[in-house]
Formats: C-alpha cells, sequence, structure tokens
C-alpha cells in the first residue's frame, strides 16, 4: 500500500516535468486543422507536416549549424583556456590565488544585462556584428569561470608527485601539462564541455543583440522570433522545439551523472 | 621546487577582464551619459538618469515586478524541489530514467520552454484550460500572467534545485535517521530537527544562485509574454533591454542596468555574509 502511493507520487513528479515536453511533441505531429480545436487531445491521424515545413521553408537548417558551430567552438576554446587557467590554479605557485578564484567566482554572478550594452558597442565598433565570432568570443568568456571552476578541482585530485615526477624525468611544465595532467582529468573535461556546450546552446539575451540576420543567428532567437504571416504557427514551432531539444535530451540521458557530478562541483563546494 | 604558473592563468584572466571587467566600467561611464546610438549623440550628463531613475514609475514598476517574480519563485522552486529530492533519494527501481526524466526541464533551452508554455497557456485551445475546463486568459490577465511566469519558472529550474539538494541529503549519514528513529521521532519530527539543520548549508547555496539567476531573468518573460500585458510582468532585465535596443536610449539603458548589477551585487553579498556565519 505504501508502496504504491509512492510510485504514485513518482509517477506524477515525472508527469510534471515531462509532460510540457510530451504535449509539444503531440502538437508537433497534429495536422493544422486538429490544432485549432480541443478535443482532441491527441491528433486523429499523425502528420510529419510540421518537420518537412520546418526544413524546407526556412531558415531553420542554417540557423541549427550557426548554433552548432558556436557552441562547439565555444566549448573547445573555454576548455582549453580553462584548463590552463585550473592546472596553474591547482597544481603551481601564483600570487593572490585566492584572490584570483574570488574573481573568477564573482564574473560568475554577474547579470548578463549589465554587460550588453557596452559589449554591443564594442563589437559594432569592431565590425563583429552579426558574426560567429561575436558570441563565441562573448559565451568562452562567460562560460570560463564554471570551467575554471570544475577544472581546478579535478586538477586538484590529482597527486602533485605525478607532476613533480614528470618535471624530474625532464619534461618542462607545459609538457608535463598536458602529457600527463590532462590525459588523467579527462573525466573533468567531459563535465565542464556537456555543461557549457548545453549553456551555448540555450544562450539567448547575447544572441539576441548581436545577431541580425540568419548568418548568425542562434536557435534560441530563431524560435523566440519565429515567423508567422498571420497567426502564430504553433505546429511548426512545436516541431522546431522538439527538433532542437533532442540534441539536449540524448545528453542528458547519456552523461546524467557527469552532468549532476557538474552541477553540484560547480555549488556545492563553492 | 614550484613552477611559476602565471602564464597558465593569463589568458583566462585577460579574456575574462577584457569581456567582463572592462564592459562593467564602460557600462558605470555611460550611465553617465546621455548617449542616442543612431544619431552619435554623446554628452555627459552627471547623475541626471539617476535623478530620473527615481521618479520613473516604470522602473520602480519594474522593479516591484522583479522582486514579486523573485520571491515566489524562489520559494515555490526551494519547496516543490526539497520535496522531489526527497522522493528521489529513496531507493527504487529505474531510479536513474526518473531522475533523468526530472533534469529534462533544465537541460530545454529557456526561450523553448517559453514557447511550450505560452502553447500550454493559450485560452482557446490550451491544454491547460482543458483540462481545468476553464476559459482562463493566463497571458492576457493582469493578475495571471506575472503568476503564470513564476510557475514556468518554477516547472524550468526546480530541477537544478533537486540536483543540489539530492547531492545535501547523500551526504547525511543514516544512523542519524535511525537513531531518531530509535527515539521514538515520528516522520515530521525527523524532517525538522534531522534533515533540515543539516541541509541548510546546501539551502542557502541554492538560494544564492537561484535568487541571482530570477532576479535578472530576461529570456522566460521576454518570450511568454514580452514584459505585457501593460508592462505588469516586465522585470528590470526587460526593462532595460527595451530602453537600450527598442528606443536606443544607451545612457538611461546602462543606468538600469547598473542598477541590476548593484542589485545583484547586494544580493550576493547579503548571502555569502549568511553562509559564511554559518560555516563558523
Amino acid at each position: 500500500m505504501k508502496k504504491t502511493g509512492f510510485y504514485l507520487l513518482l509517477l506524477m513528479v515525472v508527469l510534471y516535468c515531462s509532460g510540457p515536453l510530451l504535449w509539444q511533441f503531440i502538437t508537433s505531429i497534429k495536422p493544422d486543422a486538429e490544432l485549432t480545436r480541443i478535443p482532441p487531445v491527441f491528433p486523429t491521424e499523425a502528420t510529419m507536416g510540421h518537420y518537412i515545413s520546418i526544413f524546407k521553408g526556412h531558415p531553420f537548417p542554417r540557423i541549427i549549424i550557426n548554433s552548432a558551430i558556436i557552441a562547439a567552438s565555444t566549448t573547445i576554446l573555454s576548455i582549453i583556456i580553462g584548463s590552463l587557467a585550473g592546472f596553474g590554479l591547482a597544481k603551481l605557485k601564483i600570487r593572490y590565488k585566492t584572490l584570483i578564484l574570488g574573481f573568477v567566482l564573482s564574473v560568475s554572478m554577474f547579470p548578463p544585462i549589465a554587460t550588453v550594452s557596452p559589449l554591443y558597442i564594442i563589437i559594432r565598433a569592431l565590425g563583429l556584428r552579426d558574426t560567429w565570432l561575436a558570441l563565441i568570443i562573448t559565451y568562452t568568456t562567460f562560460s570560463l569561470p564554471l570551467s575554471i571552476w570544475i577544472l581546478t578541482n579535478f586538477f586538484r585530485e590529482i597527486p602533485d608527485e605525478l607532476y613533480r615526477a614528470a618535471r624530474v624525468d625532464g619534461c618542462s611544465p607545459f609538457q608535463a601539462f598536458y602529457k600527463i595532467m590532462l590525459p588523467l582529468s579527462a573525466p573533468g573535461f567531459f563535465t565542464a564541455a556537456i555543461l557549457i556546450f548545453i549553456f551555448s546552446w540555450n544562450e539567448f539575451l547575447f544572441a539576441l543583440t548581436f545577431t541580425s540576420t540568419t548568418a548568425s543567428r542562434t536557435i534560441p532567437v530563431g524560435i523566440a522570433l519565429f515567423p508567422g504571416l498571420h497567426e502564430v504557427p504553433w505546429g511548426d514551432i512545436a516541431a522546431a522545439s522538439v527538433v532542437v531539444t533532442i540534441p539536449l535530451i540524448i545528453l542528458v540521458f547519456a552523461f546524467q551523472k557527469r552532468i549532476i557530478e557538474g552541477l553540484t562541483a560547480g555549488a556545492v563546494k563553492g | 621546487m614550484k613552477d611559476s604558473g602565471n602564464r597558465f592563468v593569463m589568458p583566462a584572466l585577460v579574456l575574462l577582464s577584457l569581456v567582463t571587467i572592462y564592459p562593467i566600467i564602460y557600462v558605470f561611464y555611460l550611465s553617465l551619459h546621455r548617449r542616442l546610438l543612431i544619431f552619435d549623440i554623446s554628452r555627459f550628463v552627471g547623475i541626471d538618469n539617476y535623478i530620473f531613475l527615481f521618479k520613473d514609475d516604470r522602473f520602480w514598476n519594474a522593479l516591484k515586478n522583479t522582486v514579486y517574480f523573485t520571491t515566489l519563485s524562489v520559494s515555490l522552486e526551494l519547496i516543490l524541489g526539497l520535496a522531489i529530492a526527497m522522493l528521489l533519494n529513496k531507493s527504487f527501481r529505474f531510479k536513474g530514467v526518473a531522475r533523468a526524466l526530472v533534469l529534462i526541464p533544465w537541460a530545454i533551452p529557456t526561450v523553448v520552454s517559453a514557447r511550450m508554455w505560452e502553447w500550454i497557456y493559450n485560452t482557446d485551445f490550451g491544454i491547460l484550460n482543458y483540462l481545468i475546463g476553464a476559459k482562463i486568459n493566463w497571458l492576457g490577465s493582469p493578475f495571471w500572467a506575472i503568476n503564470a511566469a513564476v510557475f514556468m519558472d518554477a516547472w524550468k529550474t526546480t530541477p537544478f534545485v533537486v540536483i543540489l539538494l539530492m547531492a545535501g541529503l547523500q551526504v547525511i549519514p543514516l544512523e542519524l535517521y535511525q537513531a531518531a528513529r530509535i527515539d521514538g521521532a515520528n516522520a515530521w519530527q525527523i524532517f525538522r530537527r534531522v534533515t533540515l539543520p543539516l541541509l541548510k548549508p546546501v539551502i542557502l547555496v541554492v538560494l544564492i544562485f537561484r535568487t541571482l539567476d530570477a532576479f535578472r531573468v530576461f529570456d522566460a518573460i521576454y518570450v511568454l509574454t514580452g514584459g505585457g500585458p501593460a508592462n505588469t510582468t516586465e522585470t528590470l532585465s526587460i526593462y532595460a533591454y527595451k530602453v537600450l535596443f527598442q528606443t536606443l536610449q544607451f545612457g538611461y539603458g546602462s543606468t538600469l542596468s547598473v542598477v541590476v548589477f548593484l542589485c545583484t551585487g547586494a544580493i550576493s553579498i547579503f548571502y555569502i555574509r549568511l553562509l559564511s556565519r554559518g560555516m563558523r
């Protein structure tokens, strides 16, 4: 009896969390005539029409490519710069170490709206408006606190002796870093990479202000400004939502442990 | 022998200074100017923008909305998150799948979730009105719109709270629960006297992250309602964005940005003090 109650509660929680996405999926396969009618809740006949339409008439494929390139470049850059810093902070002699870590942490609390107007002016002056580069630089910087934080913690767990042994064997600090330390902290990279990728894939404010055409527009902007001639194309929006969410759902199911580890390392230890 | 790590942290520090510190200084500078982007007008006006701010009803309205939204959604997330975390902390089959399903709202882009809820809240064809058998204009009525936004935000961010609280629950030793049970404590007493006090530091960390995030809310509400109806859902970030990029007043818009920055600064100092007092 107690067991049934528990599973009933669990079912409610799971439905509450995944229900809205499920509803979006159902909407995406409904024929247009049934979108402006409820009931029926479920489509009498499933259609792929909305999926075909977003890939045909819209700049949607191009927007997905923009997002993929920007998110992937950001992830790689942020991991490279963040791991160098994390290694330095965890294993080498640096003056004002606590000050630097405190600075990095406080940057992560900056509200994006506070930097968007000056960054816009700078980006316009540099002629970088509506380019991938503008978003890549911005995202890399704003994701640095996260990658530095996670990677510093990972490097700390590797024994100092390994680094010293590498130095005695004639490696330069840099060689010791990429030959010995990097391979050992691969799990940390992975954790940080997943979180940074999701952050850059989802970011909206900077993307909205720095982009103006489909040359660099990313998925969140594309979905927020979804073109509709006369009325809101709910079916197409639903289909687009499902398409851009699938990669994230795959990440969540495949790397659930890493995501949880990353979120708690970034928060609980801070 | 310890090697110097200066060269290793340099790239990160340079980038952080150029893309975050320099703009923060710049935004303070801009806030003291009257600057219209299209006409290339830029004139030093001292604290005029700040004086105007004090007399600006729309600013006070936005501040009120932001505080209302932050307080309500953070409380809701904490209560829901705590309940779900305690439920998921039990051992059962398919725990991994359940946890992944609970994480879904966190992973969905905020913009996508705003459009999802916009459709759910639709007056005529929305599933919500169908399920409760009503015809409520959720996003069009001044009373419901801000609460609809709160509810959406709570749905989106509760998973984050759940994850952190579960991590906190896992470090509580099982012996403590057993001891309390032997002493005759009931479930509620165990929760009040054992779980809650030991979870306090984690709850504070959750509150820091969530309060800061909710206070600077932009995407969720901007896409869901655009700040309407009649500015009843306009938060500080949305107001600042509109002044900056719709009316192109970079001076006054930057003043609003500075206010958001100072508020989040004050919030984090408040929480960090609370947290360090708890540690001692």
